[in-house]
């Protein structure tokens, strides 16, 4: 089963926050995805930059981030293939980004190709 | 008002177990027995506060209750459910409550056919919280990192494999006792787990779940008094609880040898000294027992000054002889690296399955720390950063990445 993790945090703690966090946030970050990988779940997943740097774009036209959508922005993601629904969730927990934002789990909708 | 509903709480937290217990082994129908306590439960909420507590709360849940379930009974028709059985049997108890006898306890069958080999492992816990506790699916849900609405649906099932499966309401005798007490025993002790956990990632368990399992795990030595392992399992729960506020401190993760003691709650540690002495008092020997003397060995080094090293590997490879876990493998790694014996941890650790250990962080941290004293740093980096990505505790993680830190390897 393949699931998509959203990471969701606040996105503006990261413009103010201090060398030294950053650094530990990127090293956990770091270690999780070799996890992933050497256990074989993981697919791919990115980080994404500040949402101010996104835009929208619908029929009527193209609108420029930042979007204020609420308190925690999506700010990067893993696509994983695991087992069932539990594995996926007990990956999720592991994320750092559960530790002080929230990681949506999705399953990836299969159309069979 | 407010005084009827803190009676029907406490009743709730006193009762539940019993009145469930009695009701589901006479009806054989847990979640129909689920339904009518829990509007049994409502009803009191609503009449209590008006009416005043009636003397005997029980009596009064229990009247409530086995009425709803003879009504359900007879809208279904169900030939499970023998309403006259059910009637007698309802009369028989409150004909004991009034004879202010104790309410009878069958809180023990509850226990077994929670933990019953038919049910599946994974549920056992979760069935064992409900039933007994009265705990909502969805609190149950987080601690066991299970969706709630998958957790409702799991319970919903084993319920109905009970009584489907008619498997029997009854405390297993003699020998049968002996090979279905440790499913019983841990069960208990995986509730304890999950609480720990999550008291792992807060500065408390948010769940209360260690709370929760102290209460079953107490309880089981007062139903089983004779079961050396009931108490060897408190003992160990008693003294892991013990230790809870020098485990964390804002947020950090202290190892065991930094702890403050003066942290440590002494009151619990004596029960547990208490416990483990009543264990041995039995003289049968059993898993928990030997952890429950793991950690009595570490609290006495800690408060006495002494060194304990080889008596826990010692008493770790007594672990692994008669409970070959991974855990216990782990754990009697770990103890050989703190005897000044890291070669022969690598070594056990070597022996293990690796598709077993892939995900298994302490296997990882403890692979780590040999690798660490052992003064081979870029293998032992390697270890941690598989321990920091298989954390879901952050405290866990900023501890073993400061460990990372110190091994001063230059940035890859």
């Amino acid at each position: 089963m393949k699931y998509v993790f959203l990471l969701y945090d606040d996105e503006y703690a990261w413009d103010t926050m201090e060398d030294a966090k950053r650094n530990e946030i990127f090293g956990a970050y770091m270690a999780y995805t070799d996890a992933l990988k050497k256990s074989g779940v993981h697919i791919s997943g990115e980080p994404l930059t500040h949402s101010r740097e996104g835009k929208r774009v619908r029929a009527g036209g193209v609108q420029d981030g930042p979007f204020a959508d609420g308190k925690e922005q999506l700010g990067g993601f893993y696509l994983v293939e695991v087992k069932d629904l539990d594995e996926a969730l007990e990956w999720a927990a592991r994320c750092p980004c559960a530790s002080f934002g929230h990681v949506e789990v999705r399953p990836i909708w299969d159309i069979g190709n | 008002m407010s005084d009827a509903r803190a009676i029907a709480e406490q009743t709730a937290r006193a009762s539940y177990g019993r009145l469930l217990a009695w009701l589901s082994s006479r009806s054989r129908d847990v979640a129909a027995a689920e339904d009518a306590l829990g509007d049994a439960f409502r009803a009191a909420l609503e009449t209590w506060p008006e009416t005043g507590a009636p003397t005997s709360p029980e009596a009064w849940l229990l009247t409530a209750a086995r009425r709803k379930l003879i009504d359900g009974a007879r809208r279904q028709n169900t030939r499970i459910l023998s309403t006259p059985a059910l009637t007698l049997a309802a009369e028989e108890a409150e004909a004991a409550m009034r004879a202010d006898k104790p309410f009878p306890d069958e809180r023990l069958k509850l226990l077994f056919i929670c933990a019953h080999p038919a049910i599946d492992a994974a549920i056992r816990t979760p069935l064992m919280l409900q039933t007994v506790l009265g705990l909502d699916a969805a609190r149950i849900a987080s601690a066991f990192l299970v969706s709630p609405r998958a957790m409702s649906a799991r319970l919903v099932r084993a319920k109905r494999k009970i009584k489907v499966a008619a498997i029997p309401f009854d405390t297993p005798g003699g020998p049968d006792l002996a090979a279905r007490l440790p499913t019983v025993l841990e069960a208990i002790y995986a509730a304890f787990g999950a609480g720990w956990d999550f008291e792992a990632g807060a500065e408390t368990d948010p769940h209360h779940l260690t709370g929760e399992a102290l209460y079953l795990a107490s309880l089981l030595t007062q139903l089983l008094p004779d079961e050396a392992e009931c108490w060897g399992l408190f003992s160990l729960m008693l003294h892991a609880e013990a230790r809870k506020d020098a485990r964390r401190i804002n947020g950090a993760y202290i190892p065991l040898s930094d702890h403050d003691t003066s942290r440590w709650d002494k009151n619990m540690i004596a029960h547990g000294e208490a416990a483990l002495a009543q264990a041995w008092r039995l003289d049968q020997s059993g898993p928990y027992q030997i952890e429950a003397a793991i950690q009595s060995a570490h609290a006495a080094a800690r408060l006495n000054d002494r060194d304990i090293s080889d008596e826990i590997v010692m008493l770790y490879r007594q672990l692994v002889e008669i409970a070959p876990t991974i855990g216990a493998y782990v754990g009697s790694a770990g103890a050989l690296a703190a005897a000044a014996r890291p070669e022969e941890g690598l070594h056990l650790l070597a022996t293990l399955d690796p598709a077993r250990v892939e995900n298994y962080q302490a296997y990882w941290a403890v692979r780590a720390h040999i690798l660490d004293q052992l003064g081979r740093k870029p293998e032992a980096q390697s270890a941690y950063d598989r321990a920091i990505g298989l954390a879901q505790d952050e405290a866990a993680r900023k501890f073993l990445m400061q460990k990372k830190t110190d091994l001063h390897l230059p940035r890859t």
